[in-house]
């Protein structure tokens, strides 16, 4: 059997979360420090009142970006089964030359140019274009999403930055303000921005729990959903229409960055709590609501602290503890569960070796074979084990109580050892057996293929190979084996 | 329009921008981390933070290094995520560039306190004043040449590329296109995946920090991306990205300081331009190359449909 693949890789992923740890400490380690510097550590009645919403600014910021969490972990979860993650970073670039051309069409029309409904039309507007052209290039050449995302993203922000810098020179137009529509303003949100944010994110929430069949079928099998008869690029242009809209209102309220990593974390930190997408989804957008939530509030308590850098130092800190704890797919279970398996393949090749060496002596047939001492070289040249690994089976089948106190060089199955390797044996000839009869494999490849299944075997398996091998096979407790086991060792026991 | 030496001194170095950055570009775009630069441009923020503070000074070589650790930080944490966690490559670089970013953030907040350190003045270099800032002055006859420092920088890091992917050119290319096979002939493609993200990390860092990170993350993928339409050759495409990244630095400047005249305006940014350009003649490779090209297809499928005999195109 072939040690399982990733086998090397786990120290290496140990020492990986060490420094991935060791960073989020550090956060954690400034933002105490940060505190404790200037002493003002908030008081209970602060610590209530930011909890009960009480203050009405706070309100809209916890809730605000509360809202903007839970829909765009929603929308993200898609995203990122599409392994579309990033563009939510294009596509806030991309809106930059909207912004642009608002603003000099408004004053252009004589206005003051500053009118947010007009600016956010036009950063809809090329962030819409901006992600067309993304599909248009991944559909009509050899080109991938990657390049198509940062094509538009680089593209689209240098005709933003140019356009920028023939504003600031136009007269009579005062540009200031608009640089700082792109980094956010979470602190200073106000009631309009509230109701905005709420209205956009209930429809867009809306619209995405009303597609989750079409999506989910988009997300895992674009070929099928075509031959089926979905429209899939209309789709496809539905989500990512979704995806912009809570993109450009996110971008003004909490900033570019956040709304980034708002539609990336939740979803990907969700990713290793479940295989069912329905649960994804939902853990996504708690993960989302909860780090909004969590974000704004500290950043209420301690006012030093931008919000939007917070929020985002939270969802990663979720996504962290995730990453290695959570049961689904997290690193350590997922490490803890390959140690095991390992084990237990482990031992059910020393016990089967022995049994096997214990057969191949002379015993009288119709017997139970006899429970003799093997000698260790036998034992090592059984199997291809390096000293190492044989010294460290055999701890471990001491610990599990398989082995008696022996002399040097010589080991003894204990009474439970002896069942347990009778056992073992056993359900690896039956799995040969059956494979030999029912799955037409030669008798001289059957071993190697056993050993891939035989660690599964249950109970349930067991009787079912018994009832397919209805004969006197199964009658004597261990059957003998279908095939020649190691001919240069002994004399054949078939 | 009037061109003077300023003007060729501002396309020399955006040149050597563009080609240094095109030049790892290719192997991003083949890799399919396109959007790397980008990640590493916004991500470095904490290493120059860190620099800053425990320099106290805005001397560039300190700023430079803690950038440059941090933009391959930023590649390690994204390898390492998704390799350990087996998440999609662009989700691991959003969470790392994001958090990366929040990081910076948090510690210009503090170092603020003490100084004014804004990440705007931090990160961005404008290739407009390059030329201002010169480290060496020859005297040719009667005519001074000024060698800007962005151009020094620029041009070492060029050659340094250069030298990489000529040295690593069958390693690079193999482990790029098939990472097991790599392995099976005894190169390690990791090595070579940090070597290239070493580079990359360094070329985004010093050429941002001359002439602006916009530059920088439309060279390193918009040349490479044109090349790729137009041929299936890695050996060609280097140079063919090379000369667009080269033509795009000198379309950009000349139509910065010429298009906003046709409009009563004076001129405008020339790291935006040149993206713009970089973008326009994608668009001409996409429209009209001659095997793929959108509109060659459209009349070749036109021209077929003449020719084909009428008793197929009766009903």
């Amino acid at each position: 059997m072939p040690p399982p693949r990733n086998q090397s890789k786990i120290p290496h992923a140990l020492s990986a979360i060490g420094v991935l740890l060791l960073l989020v400490s550090t956060t954690t380690t400034i933002e105490a420090a940060q505190s404790h510097s200037q002493s003002n550590l908030p008081s209970p009645t602060e610590f209530l009142q930011v909890l009960t919403l009480e203050n009405h600014n706070t309100r809209i910021v916890v809730l605000s970006t509360t809202l903007l969490g839970i829909t765009s972990g929603l929308v993200g979860t898609f995203l990122l089964l599409r392994r579309r993650s990033l563009i939510g970073d294009a596509l806030s670039h991309a809106t930059l030359p909207g912004i642009g051309i608002a603003f000099i069409v408004m004053v252009a029309a004589g206005g003051s140019g500053k009118s947010l409904p007009g600016l956010l039309a036009g950063a809809t507007v090329t962030g819409l274009a901006g992600v067309l052209l993304v599909l248009t290039i991944r559909n009509t050449t050899k080109l991938k999403d990657d390049v198509a995302m940062g094509f538009v993203l680089s593209v689209f922000f240098g005709i933003g930055v140019a356009l920028l810098g023939i504003i600031q020179k136009m007269p009579g137009a005062s540009a200031a303000g608009l640089q700082s529509f792109i980094y956010g303003k979470t602190a200073s949100m106000i009631q309009q921005d509230f109701v905005l944010i709420a209205s956009i994110t209930a429809a867009t929430t809306l619209f995405s729990l009303l597609l989750v069949k079409e999506f989910t079928l988009l997300c895992f099998d674009e070929g099928f959903a075509a031959a089926e008869g979905w429209p899939t690029l209309f789709l496809d242009i539905l989500m990512l229409g979704i995806v912009t809209a809570v993109t450009v209102i996110g971008l003004q309220a909490v900033g570019l960055i956040l709304i980034i990593a708002f539609l990336i974390t939740p979803a990907t930190a969700a990713r290793f709590w479940t295989q069912n997408l329905k649960y994804m989804l939902a853990i996504s957008a708690l993960i989302g609501g909860a780090s909004g939530w969590l974000g704004a509030s500290i950043s209420a308590l301690l006012p030093k602290l931008p919000a939007g850098a917070i929020i985002v130092l939270v969802a990663a800190t979720i996504f962290l503890i995730s990453m290695i704890f959570a049961p689904a797919r997290g690193v350590l279970p997922r490490y803890f569960r390959q140690a095991n398996l390992r084990r237990k393949v482990g031992r059910q090749h020393l016990l089967r070796a022995i049994y096997e060496i214990l057969e191949s002596k002379p015993h009288p047939l119709n017997k139970p074979v006899p429970n003799l001492p093997v000698l260790l070289a036998n034992l090592q040249s059984h199997r291809s084990w390096s000293p190492k690994e044989l010294r460290k089976l055999l701890r471990t089948a001491q610990k599990e109580d398989h082995l008696d106190p022996a002399p040097d060089g010589e080991i003894r199955l204990s009474e439970s050892g002896y069942g347990e390797a009778a056992r073992t044996t056993r359900n690896h000839r039956l799995w040969e057996l059956y494979l030999i009869r029912h799955a037409d494999i030669a008798p001289s490849h059957v071993d190697r293929d056993a050993d891939m299944v035989e660690h599964v075997l249950d109970a349930h398996i067991v009787r079912q190979l018994e009832a397919e091998l209805d004969n006197h096979h199964v009658t004597t407790p261990v059957p003998p084996s279908p095939h020649q086991i190691t001919p240069s060792q002994s004399s054949p026991t078939t | 329009m009037n061109w003077t030496s300023l003007d060729t001194s501002i396309v020399i170095v955006g040149a050597l921008c563009a080609v240094a950055c095109a030049l790892p570009g290719c192997f991003l775009v083949l890799r399919r981390m396109s959007m790397m630069g980008d990640a590493i441009s916004h991500a470095v923020l904490p290493g120059l933070a860190v620099a800053f503070i425990f320099s106290g000074s805005r001397s560039s070589f300190a700023m430079f290094a803690g950038a440059a650790i941090v933009g391959i930080l930023t590649a390690v944490f994204t390898q390492w995520i998704s390799k350990f966690g087996q998440v999609d490559r662009g989700a691991a670089m959003g969470i790392v560039f994001t958090t990366l970013f929040a990081l910076g953030l948090l510690l210009i907040v503090q170092a603020a306190n003490h100084v004014d350190l804004h990440p705007d003045c931090v990160l961005y270099g404008a290739i407009e004043f390059t030329p201002l800032d010169s480290v060496a002055a020859f005297d040719i006859g009667n005519f001074t040449l000024n060698i800007p420092r962005a151009a020094a920088v620029l041009g070492i890091v060029l050659l340094l590329n250069l030298a990489v992917v000529l040295l690593f050119f069958k390693e690079l290319r193999i482990s790029a296109f098939d990472p097991e096979l790599s392995t099976t002939l005894g190169i390690n493609s990791n090595l070579m995946h940090y070597l290239l993200m070493t580079i990359v990390a360094v070329t985004t860092v010093a050429a941002f920090e001359a002439v602006g990170s916009i530059i920088v993350i439309a060279m390193l993928i918009v040349p490479p991306a044109t090349a790729l339409l137009l041929t299936q050759r890695l050996a060609f495409m280097i140079p063919l990205s090379a000369a667009f990244a080269a033509a795009a630095a000198f379309l950009g400047h000349l139509s910065a300081i010429t298009v906003p005249t046709w409009f009563g305006f004076e001129s405008t940014s020339t790291s935006g331009m040149m993206a713009l350009a970089a973008g326009l003649l994608f668009a001409v490779a996409w429209l009209f190359n001659p095997t793929q090209g959108l509109l060659t297809k459209h009349f070749r499928h036109q021209n077929l449909s003449q020719e084909s005999p009428p008793s197929h195109s009766a009903r």
